[in-house]
């Protein structure tokens, strides 16, 4: 099957993401660490742009920056080269932007991901290193604010900037590439995707071959799937109508889920870009190799690798390598002793299921347990044990919890105040699968009881089947395994 | 004990050894509570009490108790910093500049700050927000710029020697103007950390004094890397050693160019003078041709404003310095800026961000930065013949108060002889070679890059055969 992209949809990216995970800024020594602190406590002079304060180039973010090349398959430049942007705003103390102009240090790289059609190629034109502004902060809402205050604690922070080519065909392939995306960076370990302000986008899209529209800004990338399903949305209404695109950059208002209009091309800014006097080049040749050589396994060989090794289906490798924590979680189970292919049922479809459910997010993994964020109200909570999935594998296909069983242990593992092992849970709960003759007595008890029912079944009412399982179950208290009391109830029905 | 006024260095702390860091330090600021000149902006509340404390230590660095002033675009914690503009009025800078660290380090007590051109945007130091300085030699003309302060004090025998900053002349100027020594070294050398921008790729730090002796000694202290500025370069240069009485077998080249239209007879004759009596102690010259730099001044210009247009974009009222009221924030950015810039400033941010405007970036700026490396290739291959090269510091001697501020362009031509030098990075030092009327004429030695050692030699050996240097300005005598 191939994708006829019947509106001649283009969509290119621009994704900012800040390199949170390296302990110091891009130009000073001030701590990265700063989301939990007081404003203004993680400046000096260089990040605050005082009068003769100079920026010295942070290596580790160049090298963040070569590590990301590399793992888009891009080309890195021999050297390093900063221009400055000039604009005025209060949240830039210097009143320009020290970035890369024409000679970014990664260029022509390429993502591939799950395309309309399969498997696509999205080219990567350029990454680029840059430093972060500050942050203003409105006393109430934007419209009837007071006053502004500024947060320099953000000022000088690393970010990359990737630009992609105009290669997704929908919205649903740009959410698919930032996705994906997010993850190989995060398995580069550059960046922490749940902090504040760690990813923003601007998308850039034209219908039937057109003039492009870019809607900048946006913070999530559900956000950015919604801002193009809309902006494609008008723009064909546009054209309908009769009318025309002009090139204009528009902002996504993420509440009302519609694009407004902020600038036309005429009012564009010149940034009067010019080369950073106060670096030097640094040459990074010579770096590389080395830094190939600590590339982590991405996630497309790590997906192939689990399929081969572990001899689980491609659904579940793929789900498992969607989060390198998660990958690394779910190896620890297996390297526990776990059984490979039960040990990624239970994680990927019951445990992620029930963590999606929570708005959880996996955000940790320090070798033993998961550690989650809470998507809504941004806080860390409970926390999933290597030693528990493996005791509770274990407990599954010894035969002495039901599937049932499980699932409830490991929603008293996510749900529960005090650390329990599953084993604790199940003796607490009473889930033990019940002794073969337990269930007996609950079969014949259930027949006898519930003539009726056992009528209607023989009479041809195959649902009554069902509710003579539930009455089982109830007797046993669910833990006799479901699928083997509806075998003894048709036995002992139908001889 | 005895005047320190016009004491060198030497002398201050044979002076200091004899009474104290405390005394001395005393007298200068007598000096200067009399002076004339308006070259201070700030005098040092804690002077006194820092050469106090050398003398109790018993400090044993190498400017131990010797006072020094400091350009007001050199940050000293606690002191305010204003470059000579409103725009930063009440600035304090919380950290000190590298050379400012290494003056501490060694013992040096620091008297004051020194009045300047705006932002170091002149030659006469007569756009400055505190009002012009005065040329000790004639109290009616100015001492040069943009470190006039700094020449000033040291002339009138107000501080033993003072710390500059040159983008395109603004130490060899007023050193020249002033009948002192300056040098702009070569770019690297000293790290500009603390130091205001103007103009990031051309300029360095300088220091002024009544000898070269004086200057060695002081960039044996400031010299040297630091990791705080990217475009510091880790080499060692021995300054002091190389001031040797001895320039025998020295090639000289003399670069035709810098002997151009518009150049006084006085300060052309002082020149050749100067250089035939190297010849006298046993140096050779030839003439050396540097076809590009008849462009130089313009392609300067474009470079300076333009990286000026973008350092000065900081002050906008939000963080520091002077703010005006305004309804929102971009009313008071702009309100901010049209008050607390003086016209030269605001001149040079329009000029700077016209040649960096999309449309005439290639054909100002890309054209100024290609003219750069035309005049770099002319200095190497002079410099390649020749040991030092030779010529006025500048065309003419000290002009009037007021005579040349209102013709901007005129005042931009004065810089003709040494904004080349930094254009190419190369050291250059200035000193005394003569007078006319009354007025110093100076000398201007231009070397290799991080070559200091020949030209601090070759103007060694010139002030110690010559006697210049040792006239001081009736005026404030």
């Amino acid at each position: 099957m191939v994708y006829e992209n019947p509106d001649g949809v283009k969509i290119g990216l621009e994704i900012h993401v800040q390199l949170n995970k390296l302990n110091t800024k891009m130009f000073c020594g001030c701590s990265t660490d700063y989301h939990d602190a007081e404003p203004n406590t993680h400046t000096c002079p260089v990040c605050l742009g005082l009068p003769g304060a100079l920026p010295v180039l942070n290596r580790e973010v160049v090298k963040a920056a070569i590590k990301v090349g590399l793992a888009l398959e891009g080309e890195i430049a021999e050297e390093t080269q900063f221009h400055r942007k000039n604009y005025f705003y209060p949240d830039l103390p210097r009143g320009f932007q020290t970035t890369q102009y024409d000679y970014p240090i990664v260029s022509n790289g390429k993502v591939v991901i799950e395309g309309e059609d399969g498997e696509h190629e999205v080219g990567i034109w350029r990454a680029h290193m840059e430093d972060d502004p500050g942050k203003l902060v409105h006393i109430g809402s934007i419209e009837k604010s007071k006053g502004v205050l500024i947060d320099y604690n953000r000022s000088g922070m690393p970010l990359i900037e990737t630009v992609t080519a105009p290669d997704m065909r929908s919205p649903k392939e740009a959410r698919r590439f930032l996705d994906k995306f997010r993850n190989i960076l995060e398995y580069l370990d550059v960046f922490d995707g749940n902090l504040e302000g760690a990813m923003r986008m601007d998308a850039n899209v034209s219908v039937y071959g057109g003039t492009r529209v870019e809607v900048k800004n946006i913070s999530s990338h559900k956000g950015v799937e919604k801002a193009l399903l809309y902006e494609i949305m008008r723009q064909k209404n546009v054209i309908r109508r009769g009318g025309e695109i002009t090139q204009e950059t528009r902002h996504f208002d993420e509440a009302r889920g519609v694009t407004i209009g902020m600038r036309t091309k005429e009012e564009a800014e010149d940034y009067r870009y010019f080369r950073e006097p106060d670096l030097m080049p640094m040459r990074v040749s010579d770096w590389i190799p080395g830094i190939k050589e600590t590339l982590p396994e991405l996630p497309d060989a790590k997906r192939a690798r689990f399929i081969e090794q572990y001899g689980i289906t491609d659904m579940h490798a793929k789900s498992l390598t969607s989060k390198i924590m998660l990958a690394d979680f779910y190896e620890g189970v297996c390297k526990a002793g776990a059984d490979p292919k039960q040990a990624a049922t239970w994680i990927a479809d019951v445990l992620l299921g029930e963590l999606n459910y929570r708005d959880l997010v996996i955000a940790s993994y320090d070798g033993n347990a998961i550690g989650c964020f809470n998507d809504k109200d941004h806080s860390i909570t409970n926390s999933a044990r290597v030693t528990d999935m493996v005791e509770l594998v274990a407990l599954f296909t010894d035969g002495k919890i039901s599937d049932r069983a499980a699932v409830e242990v490991i929603r008293s593992i996510l749900d529960g105040e005090e650390e329990k092992t599953p084993t604790e849970i199940v003796e607490e709960k009473g889930l033990f699968k019940a002794e073969d003759d337990l269930v007996t007595k609950a079969v014949s008890e259930a027949i006898a009881e519930n003539e009726a029912a056992v009528q209607d079944y023989l009479g041809g009412a195959e649902k009554s089947l069902n509710f003579l399982v539930g009455q089982v179950m109830k007797k046993t208290k669910g833990t006799a395994d479901a699928k083997t009391a509806r075998e003894m109830l048709v036995k002992e029905l139908k001889g | 004990m005895a005047e320190a006024k016009w004491m060198s260095v030497a002398q201050v702390k044979e002076q200091i050894r004899e009474s104290s860091a405390e005394e001395v330090t005393a007298s200068y600021l007598e000096v200067i509570g009399k002076s004339k000149l308006n070259g201070y902006v700030a005098v040092s509340e804690k002077a006194v009490e820092q050469a106090k404390e050398i003398d109790s230590k018993g400090h044993k660095g190498p400017l131990a108790g010797v006072p020094i002033a400091i350009k007001d675009n050199i940050s000293v914690k606690g002191m305010q910093n204003c470059c000579g503009s409103k725009i930063l009025e009440g600035y304090v800078p919380p950290f000190n500049a590298h050379v400012i660290e290494k003056l501490q380090a060694a013992g040096a007590v620091i008297l004051g700050k020194t009045n300047m051109d705006e932002f170091a945007m002149g030659s006469s130091t007569e756009t400055s927000h505190y009002g012009p300085t005065l040329n000790p030699w004639d109290l009616e003309r100015v001492p040069g710029g943009s470190s006039g302060g700094s020449a000033a004090v040291v002339a009138g025998g107000e501080a033993p020697f003072a710390l500059g900053s040159d983008t395109g002349g603004s130490v060899r100027c007023p050193a020249a103007f002033c009948g002192i020594v300056g040098l702009k070294p070569t770019y690297g050398s000293i790290s500009r950390y603390g130091v205001v921008a103007y103009a990031n790729s051309l300029e360095q730090v300088g220091p002024l004094a009544n000898n070269v002796s004086d200057i060695a000694a002081l960039m044996d202290v400031i010299g040297g890397y630091d990791n705080r500025d990217s475009t510091s370069i880790d080499r060692k240069i021995a300054y002091q050693e190389a001031l040797k009485d001895d320039i025998k077998g020295l090639k000289i080249g003399i670069p035709k160019e810098f002997f151009g239209e518009g150049i006084n007879p006085d300060v052309e004759k002082a020149v050749w003078d100067s250089i035939h009596r190297c010849e006298d102690l046993g140096a050779s010259w030839e003439e050396v041709s540097m076809p590009n730099i008849p462009y130089a001044l313009a392609s300067y210009y474009i470079i300076a404003m333009s990286e000026a247009s973008s350092n000065l974009a900081r002050f906008d009222g939000t963080r520091y310095g002077y703010r005006e009221k305004g309804e929102n924030w971009h009313s008071m950015i702009s309100k901010t800026r049209a008050e607390g810039f003086g016209v030269e400033a605001k001149r040079r941010i329009f000029l700077g961000t016209y040649a960096l405007s999309a449309g005439y970036h290639d054909k100002y700026y890309l054209k100024a930065l290609k003219v750069r490396t035309l005049v770099k290739q002319d200095f190497d291959k002079a410099l390649s013949k020749a040991d030092v090269l030779m010529a006025p510091t500048m065309p003419n001697p000290a002009f009037k108060i007021g005579e040349k501020i209102e013709d901007p362009l005129t005042l931009y031509l004065s810089d003709v002889n040494t904004c080349p030098i930094n254009l190419a990075g190369v050291p250059s030092i200035s000193v005394p070679c003569g007078f006319t009327d009354g007025l110093p004429i100076g000398l201007q030695v231009i070397g290799k890059p991080f070559d200091e050692a020949s030209i601090l030699q070759a103007a060694y050996a010139f002030e110690q055969n010559t006697d210049h240097h040792t006239r001081r300005p009736p005026e404030v005598a």
